[in-house]
């Protein structure tokens, strides 16, 4: 029993990780940067949520709500910041640090201007669902209705996007203008809207990820809540545990993320919480550099 | 340069009044960490997030010497210098194959996962923390010697003898081969330097640095615990280097200063503003990250470098201009 | 005239790439640009596709001022660049390098049609159609990009250097089918190359460019007899 709860609770984490973690490889995807700011969106989404439901009193308006305020102010970000990072600050041995360090202050400025804005306690949203855990045989399971949603919410993003950019025109837009954006423009494709696009999906991905990961705790969040901070981690790891190029990389890693800081919490010991994803993440970057779905091309930024 | 720098530092510290004594402190433990930062990311390219949880391992080793063994207070220091270096090569080492944002990823994790095994282990004090005391100023300073010149001084002394060691590793050949191994790391390896083993020294010296800051940084605060490095510390440091200009060590002063002086400023601006309390606590956080995205933006070589680069563009064209007089 | 540079100047930096450089190509005619190495060939090229902005001067075609326009609106005006070296992206399929070409004229129809007459042109592409393009050969690579530049339905083909890199056969094969394409679609075409005599035989104008000027114009055949030419780019 205890097996399966711990199985359990990891799927749940791990599914919450893998939604930050498609937000950071649909990033990547589109525009070959590592965007450290999308655990704020997600807390900034989670915060247009929050208005949402304490208007309108409902989680099921406050998701779209949250995912599209995440899109636009993602696509605000890019519009602005991303693409005076590319005129200003792209040679020089600067170069292949600047985005990361732009990104991080990025992460600061939203977090202050949170603060100010909506103070620094914990604000709450009620999970909509139970999220008490079914019963077996008279024993309760750590799986509720809730966490039950958190994976079909995964399950579906994760199809939806990938038949995005395998099948559709858009997806392919994405794709070159990621891989090769010269070449993408000399095919016609607007490669700066495109890349603003991606940045909206991501944005959107991760509000998903701030409220589920809100609502599947005790509802609490606030900007120093150690859940975003967390968040931002362990979503980076499972993207590059999966290798960064793959939203099924992503997904997977993810889940493997959970399960497997799960499962040293319960029989190796609780405190290791903070430590764990960094130990994983060195052991699987030594044994698969390329992350599990990822290409072998040398990890190159 | 340096002696003289020592000099001038001597004279400020019977003039000023003890809280900028105590922020002169601060600023020289400041200094050296960033100056850390400069080595490991403006020279070998590597970008760490974690240097805070560097410092924390110089921190823990010297007060966990301390109390357990009352070591002479330089023998901690050594001892703060050694763990935090081993941290680093065992992190550069790992580090060494990752590049850009997988590396900063990693660090990141350690900078968030680290602090939090002190927690584990009551010999480190737990949340609570360790006392770090480093005594009383020595008698033959005079009885108005006061705790906070005896830290500044000690800090001070530290980061003159750190920044004469810093400079001088980045004039040698292992300077250079961190530059090379930046810049292309495949033409380096061509030109035969072990590229790995260059980046696994960087990563150590520059740890060993950050534990020396460490160290410091809990003399100044009398105590060590996870609290005192927290993420905001790693980012802290990245943004002073990346102020001062994260290629040169010239200009290590400003983003130190800078750092300690932006809560200060930040506190006038706000209270000037009559604003509320939640503007005020996170006026410095937020003058601070924005700060690094403009300065990245705008001014990405640091201050010190665009001033050079500036003046040798004034002086190209005036040679070509004088050129053109001459037909 | 459809193409019209006038005192075209682009800056690489500091260096003057391409130094007032002037010429027309008519409507449906094949011009060859040949030069040394370092010549300015290339960056004129994309200079006329948008990729690099002009220091100074005038493009027209057929009629509208170009000077400066982004690639992605020159491709609407049907303007077709191949780049030299890797113009194919390796991580895509055949089908989905040449889909790519087509996909800014949302019409999956049109789309079809499109794929259909380059698989006609080139039956190699056929063969591999839903391989990844890392797979492809030199020459396999060279056809794919010149298709997925004929998939936009361009009017103006600029292409560079297709050569490169490639077999003696090859290269006979693509010259061939770059001279039948100008003919049959009724294109008008710059064609850059190094392999100056294959480039002169299959094109009707031939434009010298040296230190990114030009040294001479003439019609391709004048050229290829022209002592100065044959003793600098032709080898005898």
């Amino acid at each position: 029993m205890q097996l399966l709860n711990t199985l359990l609770i990891g799927i749940t984490a791990g599914s919450i990780y893998a939604l930050m973690a498609i937000a950071f490889v649909l990033v990547w995807r589109s525009t070959r940067v590592v965007n450290f700011a999308q655990a704020g969106m997600a807390l900034l989404s989670t915060y247009f949520g929050y208005e949402a439901v304490s208007r309108i009193g409902s989680f099921w308006v406050a998701l779209p709500v949250a995912m599209i305020g995440g899109a636009l102010f993602a696509a605000l970000v890019e519009l602005i910041l991303m693409r005076l990072l590319v005129k200003h600050a792209s040679s020089g041995p600067i170069a292949g640090v600047a985005p990361i360090i732009a990104t991080l202050g990025l992460l600061g400025v939203i977090r202050s201007v949170i603060s100010m804005i909506w103070g620094g306690q914990d604000l709450r949203i009620v999970a909509p669902i139970s999220n008490n855990g079914f019963t077996i045989n008279g024993s309760t399971l750590v799986f509720s209705p809730l966490k039950l949603l958190v994976l079909v919410v995964v399950a579906v993003l994760l199809i939806l996007l990938t038949i995005l950019f395998q099948k559709t025109n858009l997806g392919l837009a994405l794709r070159a203008s990621a891989h090769a954006p010269e070449i993408a423009r000399l095919s016609g494709v607007r490669v700066d809207s495109v890349r603003t696009l991606g940045w909206a999906l991501a944005g959107a991905a991760g509000a998903v990820a701030g409220l589920f990961q809100t609502v599947n705790g005790n509802g609490n969040f606030s900007p120093d809540a150690i859940d975003f901070s967390l968040l931002l981690v362990s979503g980076f790891i499972a993207a590059v545990i999966g290798g960064l190029d793959s939203l099924l990389g992503a997904v997977l890693g993810g889940l493997f993320l959970g399960v497997t800081i799960s499962f040293v919490l319960m029989y190796i010991s609780s405190g290791l919480f903070f430590i764990a994803p960094f130990i994983i993440l060195l052991i699987v970057l030594f044994i698969r550099p390329q992350g599990i779905i990822g290409v072998k091309a040398g990890r190159r930024a | 340069m340096f002696i003289l720098g020592g000099v001038v530092l001597y004279f400020l510290s019977g003039v000023v009044d003890e809280l900028r004594v105590y922020q002169g402190a601060t600023i020289a433990v400041y200094v050296i960490a960033i100056a850390s930062i400069i080595l490991l990311t403006g020279y070998s390219g590597q970008v760490s997030l974690g240097h805070g949880a560097l410092m924390a391992v110089g921190a823990y080793a010297a007060a966990v010497l301390r109390i357990e063994f009352n070591l002479p207070i330089i023998l901690c220091f050594v001892a703060a210098v050694l763990a935090a270096a081993i941290g680093g090569a065992l992190l550069g080492a790992a580090a060494a194959r990752l590049s850009g944002p997988y590396l900063a990823g990693t660090t990141l994790a350690l900078a968030i996962g680290l602090p939090s095994l002190a927690n584990q282990f009551a010999v480190l004090g737990g949340e609570q923390g360790l006392l770090f005391d480093v005594g009383f100023p020595p008698l033959a300073l005079g009885e108005e010697f006061t705790q906070y010149k005896w830290f500044f001084w000690i800090a001070a002394l530290a980061a003159l003898i750190s920044m004469w060691v810093i400079r001088n590793l980045l004039n040698s050949a292992y300077g250079r081969a961190w530059r090379a191994g930046r810049g292309n790391e495949v033409a380096a390896q061509l030109a035969g330097i072990n590229t790995a083993r260059s980046k696994v020294l960087a990563f150590t010296i520059s740890a060993g640095i950050a534990g020396l800051a460490g160290a410091l940084l809990a003399m100044t605060i009398g105590t060590v615990s996870p609290s005192a490095f927290p993420l905001a510390l790693s980012f802290s440091l990245l943004t002073g280097a990346v102020l001062s200009g994260i290629t040169t060590l010239g200009g290590v002063i400003i983003g130190a200063v800078v750092l300690v002086a932006i809560p200060e400023i930040a506190d006038v601006v706000a209270h000037r503003l009559g604003s509320s309390e939640s503007v005020t606590t996170n006026l410095p956080g937020l003058i601070v990250s924005g700060l690094l995205i403009l300065t990245v933006l705008f001014v990405p070589n640091g201050p010190v470098e665009q001033h050079r680069a500036r003046k040798a563009k004034h002086a190209a064209q005036h040679t070509s201009s004088k050129k053109k007089d001459k037909h | 005239m459809s193409l019209n540079v006038s005192n075209l100047t682009v800056h690489h930096g500091a260096i003057c790439a391409v130094n007032q450089v002037s010429l027309a190509v008519p409507t449906g005619k094949l011009a060859a640009i040949i030069g040394a190495n370092g010549a300015g060939k290339t960056t004129l090229l994309r200079a006329l596709s948008g990729l690099n902005k002009p220091t100074s001067g005038v493009v027209n075609w057929m009629g509208q001022t170009i000077t400066g326009v982004k690639p992605e609106k020159l491709v609407r005006l049907g303007i077709s660049h191949v780049s030299e070296g890797k113009s194919v992206i390796p991580e895509l399929t055949v089908k989905e390098n040449l889909e790519l070409g087509a996909i800014w004229r949302k019409n999956s129809k049109e789309m079809k049609e499109s794929l259909d007459q380059v698989v006609t042109i080139f039956p190699r592409l056929g063969e591999r159609i839903s391989q990844r393009s890392d797979t492809l050969s030199g020459g396999e690579r060279q056809m794919l990009a010149i298709g997925r530049a004929i998939m936009s339905k361009p009017k103006l083909l600029l292409l560079d250097e297709p050569s490169l890199g490639l077999a003696p056969l090859v290269v006979e094969q693509i010259f061939q089918t770059i001279r039948d394409l100008t003919t049959e679609m009724r294109l008008t075409v710059l064609l850059v190359e190094q392999n100056a005599m294959g480039a002169l035989k299959i094109a009707d104008l031939g434009i010298v460019l040296n230190l990114g000027k030009v040294v001479a114009v003439n019609h391709a055949q004048a050229l290829i007899e022209d002592p100065a030419v044959r003793a600098a780019y032709l080898g005898y």
